[in-house]
């Protein structure tokens, strides 16, 4: 992935770069938020699951944030594409911006986004540039542990206790409406698509759907009907206030310290 | 965890008035072949998450081929006192050790 791939047109390469930019401004808050849950969360063992799950984002996130700045070629690194942003300029979907609510606010939030992105990793698999096939193939397999991991708990909590099963239904509830983003496609990436870089997302909708039903179903959950689904600006820059309270935190160090290393 | 199906059967009920999950041996098969070696053990409601449990503490970092996860409480173990009973008879009887032969070439874990 080290040099710029000559097979691109220029308006390919910028195309991608954006991509990129969006897959790993997801898996980046993504990672960030299930950071948040060390030192609270509810047993030991949990905790280093969550931290894992929380790792293998961040790992994608860094190899996507490089990819990203050398497709732009400006010259900015993952790290500078992390810390040096404002919240106008990160592209992640709302869900993974959520906070972490309850533990079943996690956990249905990760299955809602990991559902959907292994889908779109298993077509990226695919894709004509080299690189960020070889990458899909690496996050696919860490993408399937989550989702299995999530869904343990969608099984026991839906299917748990009076409370646990009140709790995962007001998570669906909350979470439900942000679902929309994750299918919405612009200009961008149905050219992507077209080009054979990237799969469409449009077309994940029906096998995402399939998949939760079938977990909702053995969890004795009811997903949402298909309400209002909020339209969703983050792949434009357009965030909840969240985003901003998380980034300060996340890059308060290296704004302190311009240019430390540790 | 009350409302689950009766198949989890007694792991599923904390015991003795611990508020813990129920205790889970884990062993680690570090290579298809190798055997399974005790790693240490995890809390957890049932079989599966004491399997992911198992895999989120002790897999994370090195090769792993293979886990076993085994309820605590359903192993069981020799006492302590027994132990002169148990085992020392087996170390003044040198025909009792399977040493009179040779290993065949490129075998590596007996």
């Amino acid at each position: 992935m080290s040099e710029v791939d000559p097979a691109l047109s220029r308006a390919e390469r910028e195309a991608l770069a954006e991509l990129a930019l969006r897959l790993g401004d997801d898996r980046l808050i993504l990672g960030h938020r299930l950071s948040e849950w060390c030192g609270h969360a509810p047993v030991l063992e949990e905790e280093l699951a969550l931290a894992n799950v929380a790792l293998d984002c961040l790992g994608h996130a860094s190899t996507l944030l490089a990819l990203a700045g050398e497709l732009e070629g400006r010259g900015r690194s993952a790290d500078e594409l992390a810390f040096l942003r404002d919240a106008r300029e990160f592209r992640n979907c709302l869900l993974v911006e959520q906070p972490n609510g309850d533990f079943a606010v996690t956990m249905v939030r990760q299955l809602l986004f990991d559902q959907a992105d292994l889908l779109f990793y298993e077509g990226l698999q695919a894709s004509r540039h080299a690189g960020l096939a070889g990458f899909a193939a690496r996050a696919v397999r860490e993408i399937r542990y989550h989702v299995r991991h999530a869904r343990a708990w969608w099984l026991r909590l839906g299917d748990g206790t009076d409370e646990s099963r009140r709790r995962m239904e007001a998570a669906l509830e909350e979470l439900w409406r942000f679902t929309g983003e994750l299918f919405a496609t612009d200009e961008l990436e149905r050219g992507l698509a077209a080009a054979g870089l990237a799969p469409d997302r449009a077309a994940l909708a029906s096998r995402w759907e399939e998949a939760l039903r079938a977990v909702a179903a053995g969890a004795r959950l009811r997903l949402p009907g298909a309400g209002p689904l909020h339209a969703g600006g983050g792949r434009r820059g357009i965030h909840g206030e969240s985003l901003g309270l998380l980034l300060a935190e996340m890059q308060v160090l290296a704004r302190t310290h311009p240019g430390a290393s540790w | 965890m009350s409302g689950r199906p009766a198949d989890d059967g007694e792991a599923s009920r904390p015991r003795g008035g611990d508020t813990q999950w129920p205790l889970w041996e884990v062993f680690v098969q570090p290579a298809s072949g190798e055997p399974h070696v005790h790693a240490g053990s995890v809390h957890a409601p049932d079989a599966e998450l004491a399997l992911l449990n198992a895999r989120d503490v002790y897999a994370r970092r090195g090769p792993v081929a293979g886990l076993w996860v085994v309820e605590s409480a359903r192993i069981t173990a020799s006492s302590p006192a027994d132990a002169p009973s148990f085992f020392d008879p087996a170390d003044d009887k040198i025909y009792r050790h399977p040493r009179f032969y040779r290993v065949p070439r490129g075998v590596r874990s007996l």
